[in-house]
């Protein structure tokens, strides 16, 4: 696949006319490209399917499935339809190039074509292509391979819709003195190792993590896509996150490093989530009183020196087995009632 | 050699980006199809079949303007613009012009590659 710079993408030119085809095929070989060629829409389609493209040259008017077709199939194929199309024809007639830039095509090259606009449109293209799938690169980051693909077809619109899910708060306990403690590079490092092993925990019970500051997190589990099982999915991570922390401590004891402990909390309910932000910058998050509940749950590990902290709705969601101490009402800054406050227990 | 089938400008252009060689093989490629595509007009016309017809005009024209054939390019563009109607009114007179230019061509490009 094509990497930095503008040579060497991997080209796929389509034309029914032999002629076109071995002169298109010819300049941007000249241009430094790897060029592969089909005859019609349909061979270009089994292709493209079936290997690998960074772009598509596309002629019009061909038989079995002209360059219209090849579009509209392009649009609607998930895997395809980022890929960028020149479009070269002859054919005339301003609605023809309307109706291609339409169905999705970059950019539109009259035959014969100039083998210096091929070479400047081609290289624009292929650097829009590499910005999107930095983009992709990015989204891919920050949630689950689904959750990355639902928000590719949702788009990235702002504003909120009502959903049922769990929420999570998680940061390390005592963490300010650890800091002052080691070496700033020390710190980084042992949050980066940290937070790789508290993300695979997450995304590897369907949560998304929305949040990151300092050394705290918060996850979402049920949001943008619905998870039937949110409350366990939930309470699963945060027992895998405990774990992997012992884990961790036995490596970091075995170094000479400072061991560290973490504090969870969870609440589940309706919330409000979606993007929030302006058009420049966003971020996919929940906002609402689970939310709140969730960060004072966290808080309250430390006071309740328990590791994991769940409130009354997340314990009713639970449909498999899991065990629980109740630690009663507890009254939290800012809730007028007092909230039925379980700590799950570790091992399990 | 005066050469009024061939816009010598446009085929020097197509050289020298291209590279002489691949020109001489494109030329070839050329001659093999162009036949084609006048067998298929031809065939079309009988059959009454106007997207074929269309398609195969359209082919000539682009591969036309490609070489610098710009005469025989503007005749397939008449006819792919035109269509089957005005051929058929005319008793296929456009296809024997057609004909006739494209062995003009076809006689140039054999010399230019000679040359």
């Amino acid at each position: 696949m094509h990497k930095g710079g503008h040579g060497g993408a991997r080209l796929l030119v389509v034309d029914d006319n032999k002629v076109n085809r071995l002169l298109l095929a010819r300049n941007l070989e000249l241009q430094g490209h790897h060029v592969a060629t089909a005859e019609n829409g349909r061979v270009a389609l089994e292709m493209l399917r079936r290997e690998a493209f960074d772009l598509l040259l596309l002629d019009i008017e061909m038989p079995e499935m002209n360059g219209f077709q090849v579009l509209e199939q392009l649009v609607n194929d998930l895997h395809l339809r980022d890929l960028p199309v020149i479009v070269t024809s002859s054919l005339e007639g301003l609605d023809n190039v309307v109706r291609c830039i339409e169905l999705g095509a970059e950019d539109y090259l009259t035959k014969p074509v100039n083998p210096v606009l091929l070479k400047a449109r081609i290289d624009a293209s292929l650097e829009k292509k590499r910005l999107r799938d930095q983009q992709k690169e990015l989204v891919r980051r920050f949630a689950t391979p689904e959750v990355a693909q639902h928000l590719q077809e949702s788009g990235f619109s702002l504003g909120g819709k009502r959903v049922r899910g769990s929420v999570m708060f998680s940061d390390i306990r005592d963490f300010t003195p650890l800091v002052e403690s080691q070496p700033p590079e020390a710190t980084i490092d042992l949050l980066n190792t940290y937070y790789t092993l508290m993300f695979n925990a997450i995304s590897g019970h369907g949560g998304i993590v929305s949040l990151i500051i300092g050394d705290g997190l918060m996850a979402i589990f049920g949001a943008p896509l619905p998870l039937a099982d949110h409350c366990d999915s939930a309470v699963r991570a945060a027992l895998e996150m405990i774990e992997l922390i012992g884990l961790f401590n036995v490596d970091q004891a075995a170094a000479g490093k400072p061991q560290i402990r973490i504090g969870v909390g969870i609440a589940s309910g309706e919330m409000v989530a979606g993007y929030t932000g302006t058009n420049e910058r966003a971020t996919y998050t929940c906002i609402g009183d689970t939310v709140n509940l969730a960060s004072r749950l966290e808080l309250h590990t430390k006071t309740a020196d328990c590791p994991i902290l769940i409130d009354g709705a997340t314990r009713q969601g639970l449909r498999g087995n899991v065990e629980l101490d109740t630690l009663g009402p507890v009254t939290f800054r800012g809730k007028a009632q007092p909230v039925d406050v379980f700590s799950v227990k570790l091992g399990q | 050699m005066t050469d009024t089938a061939i816009h010598r400008a446009t085929f020097e252009e197509l050289k020298s980006t291209a590279g002489a060689e691949f020109v001489h093989e494109l030329i070839d490629t050329f001659l093999a199809e162009a036949p084609v595509m006048l067998d298929d007009l031809r065939h079309a016309l009988a059959m009454n079949d106007a997207d074929r017809f269309r398609r195969a005009a359209h082919s000539l024209k682009s591969n036309s303007h490609t070489f610098g054939a710009l005469s025989l390019g503007a005749m397939a563009r008449e006819l792919e613009l035109g269509g089957l109607r005005s051929v058929r009114d005319a008793d296929g007179a456009q296809l024997e012009a057609l004909t006739l230019e494209y062995a003009r061509v076809a006689r140039s490009l054999t010399e230019l590659k000679r040359a």
